[in-house]
């Protein structure tokens, strides 16, 4: 019963776009990573942990900042509000409490944007955040799905399928762990650690069950893009 | 209750005070805190009852006030056993809440808990002194009731009144309050051309304002690049939402605030300020947004000589004037489609606290905030990192948004069903 819209670059519906991702690009950086999906290509660079903290932030914690450098264009309100939806998805997954009283700096810079920007931006900032060894919980996995105008779950939009389709969400997960623990004990009310978000940032109106549809795409969408993360993180030691 | 810091009086050994500690407004004194240690002397009172008695006595000639909260300086005087009875604090205003004898109950069991349990600073800690020195204990003693230090239950919000028209000189204002959060929203109409891509669609702006009224952490003037305060960046985030919550539900229909195809188009500025800010501000500003639109009078126009589109004034001599008619008698108010209602919920462990204040929000990491229309379809769900939220979170927080979405449409109609009686 399932439509399958056509899509104009000939994806199928739950199919993301080429994936390439790649470390230590910069040399004066501490950590740094490029992230592509397909056109879209974000470039973060890590520099930390500095001493000091910021102003009215708590120094027994470890600092986070973000800052977001558009394509072209002044910074204005849609870069402040990406800096702190990044910052606020980083902090929930470093370990602030390893180095405290210092701040980490991670620059995120906008190559080209076509489409699920946000979440190209939060995978490369992980990335650049393990190639600087900075102390992390787990990495987080983001993806971008949309819905269709007939109800339809599309992943990985382009631009102009975002423009185009009635409403989409940004889904950050967690990483899986790895298979060492035994089957079961790393459940949480009935579901393993990978289902739970940890930042959800939707556009558009849609209904509940049409969300909850997208977050179990995602999930699974996440969970084979986990893999292909630990496996090029790995290979690259 | 005022802490009472003092820096000119020399500092006794053992007390170790951060340097911010010396700035303090309320708002910092649960985190410095951590960075006092007290020692048993100062503490008179605590010296007697301890399980380690210290053997050292405090010095008579100096005042055991100088670094203590005032509250413990009327504490019992050493050797003496401490009084229960004068411990418990004046409970908050709350007797007429369902909640307020289990409330009485729960402040005991808290001062109670602390003379066995916490090790440190026990035995004769009041209720407000514990609030602010351990604020993450203080509501998980609470919680483990399902009750919180206010007297609302987990799912309840606070109580929300909305005044519409409180500005006389804008064509459309609301003033709202969730507790102790305001918002005062108006909106001013004028008269613009359209684009060219959209010559019968008008125009909205909106502006979100956090003076530095609201709060003690907001200063005035541009925050310096390397001190951004996060109220900017909240405000922008806020308005950004707004402004795409109110072009994603299709609560209002641009093409309403066309005036003549092509040539003018109403161009709506709506302003947001906050008065208040106690936590769950996106609500309240949205509440208030809402509101003012809904009393929004659109005013009379009609077309000059020259074509220009002027205010219609009714004159008392209509000597050539009788060819001037309103362009747009009929159409005074805007229809709205479905209406946004938005609740925050703040997590911990299980919890879920819906409509948390400033207190909640600054303790508890992880918020999440559910926009619904009045059609059942969701138009946001907005966390920003935090604690992993599983699914029966997302139902849970969704269906507390049903909840408060009927509340605040009540309280809608009652607000407007009282201005047009008048």
């Amino acid at each position: 019963m399932m439509m399958e819209t056509d899509r104009k670059d000939g994806r199928t519906p739950n199919q993301p776009r080429m994936l390439s991702c790649s470390r230590n690009i910069l040399h004066r950086a501490h950590g740094s990573a490029s992230w592509s999906r397909g056109e879209t290509k974000v470039l973060a660079a890590v520099y930390g942990p500095k001493a000091g903290t910021k102003k009215n932030e708590d120094p027994e914690k470890a600092c986070i900042e973000v800052i977001w450098k558009p394509k072209t264009g002044q910074i204005g309100k849609a870069e402040k509000e990406c800096e702190m939806i990044m910052k606020k998805t980083i902090q929930s997954i470093c370990l602030l409490t390893v180095n405290p009283n210092t701040t980490t700096s991670v620059v995120v810079q906008v190559v080209n944007d076509d489409g699920a920007l946000l979440p190209c931006a939060i995978n490369a900032a992980c990335a650049a955040l393990v190639d600087a060894g900075i102390p992390m919980k787990h990495l987080a996995v983001a993806i971008c799905c949309c819905v269709a105008e007939e109800g339809s779950v599309v992943l990985d939009p382009t631009k102009l399928e975002e423009q185009q389709m009635r409403g989409f969400a940004y889904l950050v997960f967690p990483n899986s762990a790895l298979s060492a623990l035994p089957k079961g004990s790393s459940l949480v009310d009935g579901e393993p650690l990978e289902h739970g978000i940890i930042t959800s940032v939707t556009h558009g109106v849609m209904s509940v069950d049409e969300y909850l549809r997208c977050v179990g795409r995602g999930r699974a969408a996440c969970a084979k893009l986990s893999d292909v993360l630990r496996r090029s993180l790995q290979k690259s030691e | 209750m005022k802490v009472w810091i003092s820096s000119k009086e020399k500092k006794p050994m053992g007390l170790d005070q951060s340097p911010n500690a010396r700035h303090s407004l309320q708002s910092r004194i649960p985190k410095n805190c951590h960075h006092w240690t007290l020692t048993r002397s100062e503490f008179p009172a605590v010296a007697s009852s301890s399980k380690t008695a210290v053997n050292r006595r405090p010095n008579p000639r100096r005042p055991p006030t100088a670094y203590c909260c005032r509250e413990i300086s009327r504490l019992a005087p050493p050797n003496s056993p401490p009084d229960p009875a004068s411990l418990v604090v004046a409970i908050p205003d709350s007797q007429t809440r369902p909640g307020a004898r289990t409330l009485e109950e729960i402040q005991k069991k808290v001062t109670m808990g602390l003379v066995d349990s916490s090790g440190d600073l026990s035995g004769e800690m009041e209720v407000d002194a514990f609030r602010r020195l351990f604020p993450l204990r203080y509501y998980e003693r609470h919680l483990a009731e399902s009750i919180r230090p206010d007297g609302r239950t987990l799912g309840m919000a606070r109580d929300t009144t909305l005044a519409l028209g409180a500005v006389s000189s804008a064509d459309g204002s609301a003033l709202t309050k969730i507790g102790s959060t305001t918002m005062l929203a108006a909106i001013k109409m004028e008269v613009m051309t359209p684009s060219a891509e959209s010559p019968d669609e008008g125009c909205i702006a909106i502006e979100f304002h956090m003076p530095p009224i609201c709060s003690p952490i907001v200063r005035p003037g541009r925050p310096a690049e390397a001190a951004v305060v996060e109220s900017k960046r909240l405000s922008d985030t806020i308005l950004r939402t707004i402004w795409l919550v109110f072009c994603s539900s299709g609560m209002i229909n641009l093409k309403e605030l066309a005036l003549v195809s092509g040539k003018a188009a109403w161009m709506a500025y709506l302003d947001i300020y906050c008065l208040d800010a106690d936590g769950a501000l996106f609500d309240a500003a949205l509440l208030s947004a809402v509101a003012a639109f809904s009393h929004l009078q659109i005013p009379v126009v009609s077309l000059n000589d020259k074509g220009k589109i002027v205010a219609f004034t009714e004159e008392g001599d209509t000597v050539g004037k009788l060819e001037k008619e309103a362009v747009n008698k009929e159409k005074r108010k805007l229809t709205l489609g479905n209406i946004p209602f938005s609740l925050t919920c703040a997590l911990h462990k299980k919890h879920i606290l819906a409509d948390p204040s400033s207190e909640e929000e600054s303790i508890m990491e992880t918020l999440v905030t559910v926009v619904m229309d009045s059609s059942d379809r969701l138009v946001s769900f907005y966390k920003p990192g935090g604690a992993l939220a599983y699914t029966s979170l997302v139902t849970d927080c969704v269906r507390l948004t049903r909840q408060r979405m009927k509340e605040l449409e009540k309280i809608l109609d009652e607000a407007f069903s009282g201005m047009e009686v008048d």
